[in-house]
């Protein structure tokens, strides 16, 4: 079974297709080429919401759909949830 | 490659539709009641009610016109009956309509009255309910398809799972030589110059811009907050959705990861020639989808998360969905369901396969979901005042 799902392989980001508990070792599949990839979840990571494949640091940008999606305002693990605490818009 | 094959309807100007409605068709609100009667006493012809005609002026009217003659013109639509308050503009869309070949005549309720209209109107509405009834359906292939697409009620599992399907059939599509649309200005915000970017000159690109920042300076010109605030949605960002970028992405997963868009229409504008075009739309459903009818669309692929349960009169919305719980709960409004791949139990090449083979099935006559269930919004895009 999966616990998440990434769009392309530059991704730096999946997304659950289950509700991932904190702790528990998390199978993701690359859309794209099929590969699969462990993660150890950090924290809970509820249904839809996104999570770390990579370390990132205030300043970086996450890549979701192959794309930057916003720049990344507080420290993060891979693991990690990424949400509205660490990402934020470029626009605004 | 392989182009599957599929029964339609080639009409006379050589276009392909894969329906076969004799419609009345109102030039203004005011003959919104003789149509109907007409729709009433010819069973199998579609009376298509709309609230606008009157007063119209500069674009507006134009969208208009182009909106009613296109809708006329579509090519699952065999013959058309006319009813409008007067002759001068009723003519004006007999006249659109019939430079395509199919039969077409006007009415005007001026000098009648809504019932001698009505009499006149329901004799030529039979002879070419008849008349169509006759024609045969001939073998044409997937290239000669017009195909349009736009998501409603998304989610995550849009992003995810059902935009990318359609992704993957508009890739496939555009690999065979077939015509396919995208649109929604406003859901490309936070995307636009990746999107500029997928167009296939710089030209298109900057014909995109100039439509996009457009729409942009109406937001500006009409908001009555800060749009940080609320894109994305407070529902989005619950459902896991963090920025702007990260859904204007996921709306564009349907234009597929190859194509290039090769121009851009007003809305209900027909594309000349083939491959991947956008046009200027709104993201609501129904208007969207009225315009891409009259573009001349004869398909349109619908993904949705929560469930948008939107049908057109003319052209035939396919509903996907990758929402388990939508697709167990509206299941009625649902024509396929591609939730196995969140499960991983289904990978994108193979939903787009299955849409493909929905696609096909519905060209060959298979009612969808919104046709079975009436579903048939019919909504004008309406650009500002009447005079």
């Amino acid at each position: 079974m999966i616990h998440f799902l990434i769009h392309e392989k530059s991704d730096t980001v999946g997304v659950a297709t289950v509700d991932i508990k904190s702790g528990e070792t998390a199978k993701g599949l690359f859309m794209d080429t099929q590969e699969s990839i462990d993660v150890k979840a950090l924290k809970d990571i509820p249904l839809g919401h996104k999570i770390a494949l990579t370390d990132a640091v205030p300043g970086d940008t996450v890549i979701k759909y192959g794309h930057d999606i916003g720049k990344v305002v507080a420290e993060i693990k891979a693991g990690d949830h990424v949400h509205i605490h660490n990402l934020k818009t470029e626009r605004w | 490659m392989n182009i599957p094959k599929f029964m339609g309807y080639r009409r006379e100007n050589g276009k392909v539709g894969i329906r076969n409605h004799v419609i009345i068709l109102p030039l203004d609100d005011l003959s919104n009641a003789s149509s109907e009667a007409v729709g009433n006493n010819i069973k199998g012809t579609m009376a298509l009610p709309h609230p606008y005609g009157r007063l119209q002026f500069g674009e507006d009217l134009e969208l208009f016109f182009r909106t009613l003659i296109g809708t006329g013109a579509n090519p699952n639509v065999a013959a058309v009956v006319v009813i409008g308050i007067e002759p001068e503009w009723t003519n004006r869309v007999v006249e659109g309509v019939a430079q395509t070949g199919k039969p077409v005549e006007g009415f005007s309720i001026e000098r009648y009255g809504d019932l001698k209209t009505i009499e006149r109107a329901s004799w030529k509405a039979k002879e070419y309910l008849q008349w169509a009834s006759e024609l045969q359906r001939t073998e044409c292939s997937l290239d000669e398809l017009y195909v349009s697409t736009k998501c409603g009620e998304s989610d995550t599992t849009s992003g995810l799972a059902s935009n990318p399907t359609v992704g993957n059939v508009f890739d496939k599509l555009n690999e065979m030589g077939a015509t396919t649309c995208f649109g929604e200005t406003s859901e490309i915000t936070g995307a636009e110059h990746v999107c500029k970017e997928r167009a296939a000159t710089p030209e298109v690109g900057e014909a995109f811009m100039e439509t996009f920042n457009a729409y942009d300076a109406i937001i500006k010109k009409f908001k009555t907050d800060d749009l940080s605030g609320s894109q994305p949605t407070k529902g989005n960002i619950r459902g896991g959705l963090t920025t702007i970028e990260e859904k204007a992405f996921g709306n564009l997963q349907k234009i597929g990861k190859k194509g290039k868009y090769v121009g851009v229409l007003k809305p209900a504008e027909a594309p000349r020639g083939k491959g991947l075009f956008y046009m200027d739309t709104s993201s609501a459903a129904a208007e969207a989808v009225t315009l891409w009818a009259a573009s001349g669309a004869v398909v349109h692929l619908f993904p949705t998360g929560q469930g948008n349960i939107i049908g057109n009169p003319i052209l035939p919305v396919i509903k996907l969905s990758a929402n388990p719980l939508t697709c167990e709960t509206m299941s009625e409004h649902i024509d396929l369901n591609v939730s196995p791949i969140l499960k991983g139990e289904l990978t994108l090449d193979e939903a787009g396969d299955q849409l493909v083979d929905m696609m096909v099935r519905t060209c060959n006559g298979r009612l969808t979901a919104a046709e079975a269930l009436g579903h048939r919004e019919f909504v004008f895009t309406k650009l500002y005042i009447s005079a």
